[in-house]
Parts: C-alpha cells; sequence; structure tokens
C-alpha cells in the first residue's frame, strides 16, 4: 500500500484546519455544553476514524480468509492496531467531556460500555496474535476472531442504545451532532475534519504497514 | 443438516468420553460449587434482585471458561486428523456446540437450583425466569465453543480463552441480567418480549457464524 503525495498533503491541510479552526471558531453557547462543544470536532472525528479502521480491518480479515494472502493479514492487524489508538483518543476526549457537562469521567451508560467492550475485544486480539507462533495459522486464526467480535460488537452497538435510555448525545431525546446545537460554521469544521483524521488514520496505518515489511524482508 | 447422522455420532462420542472418565465432569461441577460456597460464605445475604443476578451470572460465566476448555483440551492434534478425514467440518462444530449446550444447560440448572437454596430470592414470574437461565447458557455455550477452538489452537491456554470470550459475551450477559432481574422483580411481558427476541437473536447468530468460521480453522 503506497498513498501519494497529495493526499497526505491533505490529511495535513485537514488535520491542522481542525486544530485551528476547531478552536479558535465562533461556536453557539448552549447552557452547560459552552465551549465543550467543540470537543465535537475530536471526540465525534477520531470515533469515526477508528469505526473506518476497524471497518478496514473487518475487510481485510474477509480478504485474507478467502485469499490466504499474508499481505491482507497484515493489513488487517495495522488498521486495527491504528484503530485501537484512535480508540483511546477518543475515550479520553469523551471522559473529559464528560468530566464538565456531566460531572463524572465515567457513567454506566450503554455508549460508553459499548466502547470500552469493543477496545477490550481488539486488545484481546491483539493478545491472541501474538501467542500464535505459527504465521499462516496466526492469520487464519485471529481473522476469524476479527471476524467474529466485530458482529458481535455491531449487533450490540446497533441494539442495545435502542433497549435503554442513555445520556449521551444523539440518544433519548438528548441532541446529537446534527441536531440544532450543530450550526453550519460548525459544520464548515466537522466534516473536513471526518475527513482529515480518517486521511491521518490510513497514513499512520501505511507507514506501520511500509515498517512492518521491511522488518520482514530484514530477517 | 441439524439432523445428520454425524452429529448424533459425535454426540454420542462426547458423552460416552465422559461417562468413561468422569473426573473431567466432576471437576467442572466442584469448580462451581466450590464458587458459590466462596460466595455464600463472603456475602452472606443478597437483597437487592440486581446483585443476586448479577453475582449468579459471573459465577456461571467463571465455571462455564472450565467446562467448554477441556472438551477441546481432550482432543488432541492426532485426533483432530482423525476427526478431519471423517466428518465435514459444520457437522463438527454443531456437535460440539449442541454438547457445551447440554452441558451448560446442566451446569446452569444446577447451579440456581444451589445458588437459591443459599440465597433466597422471591422470583415473581418464573417462566421468563427459567427462559433466561436456559437462553444464556446456550447463548454463552454456543459463543464458547468456537472461542475454545481458537484458544485451542494457542496451547489452550485458559486465560487466552476468558479474554477472547469476555468481551464478545459481555453483550449477552448485559441483555440477560437485565432480562432475568425483570423477571424476579415481574416486569410485565410486553417489556420482556424483547429482551427474550435479542437473546434469541444472539443465540442463533453466534451459532450461525461459529458454522461459517469454523471451516477456516479447521484447515491446516
Amino acid at each position: 500500500m503506497r498513498l501519494n503525495t497529495g493526499f497526505k498533503i491533505g490529511a495535513i491541510i485537514l488535520v491542522f484546519y481542525t486544530l485551528i479552526a476547531g478552536f479558535l471558531i465562533e461556536v453557539p453557547a448552549l447552557d452547560i455544553l459552552n465551549e465543550s462543544i467543540r470537543n465535537l470536532f475530536f471526540h465525534v472525528t477520531s470515533w469515526f476514524a477508528m469505526i473506518f479502521l476497524f471497518i478496514a480491518s473487518f475487510v481485510y480479515s474477509i480478504r485474507h480468509l478467502s485469499s490466504g494472502l499474508e499481505k491482507h493479514d497484515l493489513l488487517a492487524k495495522v488498521f486495527a492496531q491504528v484503530g485501537i489508538v484512535f480508540g483511546i483518543g477518543g475515550m479520553l476526549t469523551g471522559m473529559l467531556w464528560a468530566q464538565f457537562t456531566w460531572g463524572r469521567f465515567w457513567v454506566p451508560d450503554p455508549k460508553l460500555n459499548g466502547a470500552a467492550i469493543a477496545m477490550l475485544a481488539y486488545l484481546a486480539y491483539i493478545v491472541l496474535r501474538n501467542s500464535l507462533r505459527d504465521k499462516m495459522q496466526r492469520g487464519r486464526v485471529s481473522a476469524v476472531y476479527n471476524i467474529f467480535a466485530f458482529v458481535m460488537m455491531v449487533l450490540f452497538v446497533f441494539i442495545l442504545p435502542r433497549m435503554t435510555d442513555s445520556l449521551h448525545p444523539g440518544n433519548g431525546g438528548n441532541p446529537g451532532f446534527g441536531g440544532y446545537d450543530l450550526d453550519n460554521t460548525m459544520k464548515m469544521v466537522f466534516y473536513p475534519s471526518v475527513i482529515g483524521w480518517i486521511l491521518l488514520g490510513l497514513w499512520i496505518s501505511e507507514v506501520k504497514i511500509r515498517l512492518e515489511q521491511l522488518t520482514e524482508s530484514e530477517s | 443438516m441439524l439432523a445428520s447422522p454425524y452429529i448424533s455420532a459425535i454426540l454420542a462420542k462426547e458423552f460416552k468420553s465422559d461417562f468413561r472418565n468422569p473426573y473431567v465432569l466432576a471437576g467442572a461441577g466442584l469448580f462451581l460449587l466450590s464458587s458459590l460456597f466462596v460466595c455464600y460464605i463472603t456475602v452472606k445475604r443478597i437483597s437487592a434482585p440486581a446483585l443476586w443476578v448479577a453475582l449468579y451470572w459471573i459465577i456461571v460465566l467463571f465455571a462455564s471458561f472450565n467446562t467448554v476448555a477441556k472438551s477441546f483440551q481432550q482432543e488432541q492434534r492426532g485426533r483432530l486428523l482423525y476427526w478431519y478425514t471423517l466428518v465435514s467440518p459444520s457437522h463438527f462444530i454443531i456437535a460440539k456446540m449442541l454438547y457445551h449446550g447440554i452441558l451448560m444447560l446442566l451446569l446452569s440448572v444446577v447451579a440456581v437450583m444451589i445458588y437459591s437454596l443459599l440465597f433466597e430470592m422471591p422470583v415473581d414470574d418464573v417462566l421468563i425466569f427459567w427462559a433466561s437461565v436456559i437462553l444464556g447458557s446456550t447463548g454463552i455455550a454456543f459463543t464458547l465453543s468456537l472461542l475454545s477452538s481458537i484458544a485451542a489452537k494457542a496451547g489452550n491456554n485458559l486465560t487466552l480463552l476468558a479474554i477472547l470470550g469476555l468481551p464478545v459475551l459481555l453483550p449477552l450477559m448485559i441483555v440477560n441480567t437485565t432480562l432475568m432481574k425483570n423477571a424476579i422483580d415481574g416486569l410485565d411481558w410486553s417489556v420482556q418480549w424483547k429482551y427474550i427476541t435479542v437473546l434469541g437473536g444472539l443465540n442463533i447468530v453466534s451459532f450461525a457464524l461459529s458454522m461459517v468460521l469454523f471451516p477456516y480453522l479447521w484447515r491446516e
């Protein structure tokens, strides 16, 4: 996998635009939320990037099972690893936001639980990979786990918030992004920042994949 | 496919080998009994239904890792190769899932009887309560069957089975504990039916996924 230069420049511009504009633009002054609404550009978007990367990892796991190519296994692994990094970022920014709007770093909420469970499952995936020695076997076995866990997570994320009430914005009458709290200036930053973080995630993955391939050919 | 003679043959073999060497199963049962008693000694009395349900499922969950892991532990490499020449992978995993399902049903029914003997808890809706016990234990069994065959590839590590299984089982656990708690409180069926359908759905999905994915583990 090789990304071209325009892609990388795009990633740099969009991420810096997010960082600068995200802190400087006018945001609607809402009760309780106040300036913490800016977290939309960092928290929500890093979850989007994480979901994108986990879907990519899932897709490459399926492709590995059908093709048996080592490259697909490598891609699945790296996308999962980078996805975990974005997931941790999203979790930390979310916890910070929760402390100042809900008053607690962590609350028992279905969305928060889902995020934590997904993190546990992907960390387990990494542990599983490292406990298998044979390369062919590692690829196949970890791909099976990745697919199994991903499907269960998707079911969970779709079913559970519909069954119980959630405090999280976008649930149970709470305004989400896209509700009245997202005005047009915020959209001007929100959409570019989604693309920016996804591009950055792909770029990190690309560097990591090339690094792994080099160490592979060295040994 | 479910009515294949291969499946009943594998099932019969599993139960026969349990009958010949009952100490393995007895060990799993004793593990359950000991952990129940440890809880009884340390907790003594439970008045809140939520806590009662949570403790019950934690005990059953940890006992289930032992019970399910043992079946793939007993399959040595040579015997797996022998199976490979005899049956198709889907037959094999279906038989294993049914076997684990029956074992887990037995285990959780015994557990619920002893547990309610030690910790008294009046149940309002008995029918849904038992539905929760049954669907919960079969769900655990179906999910852990595939995962224990994965863990077996990595050298039969019980820790690995637990870390692979826990996050995948948590959705099931959350739905099931809510269902059981509502049954104890005697909530109306109109509230409960969606939990039951979701629980049944999770059972079916994990059964079907294991059938689809196991052939890839089987090939070596």
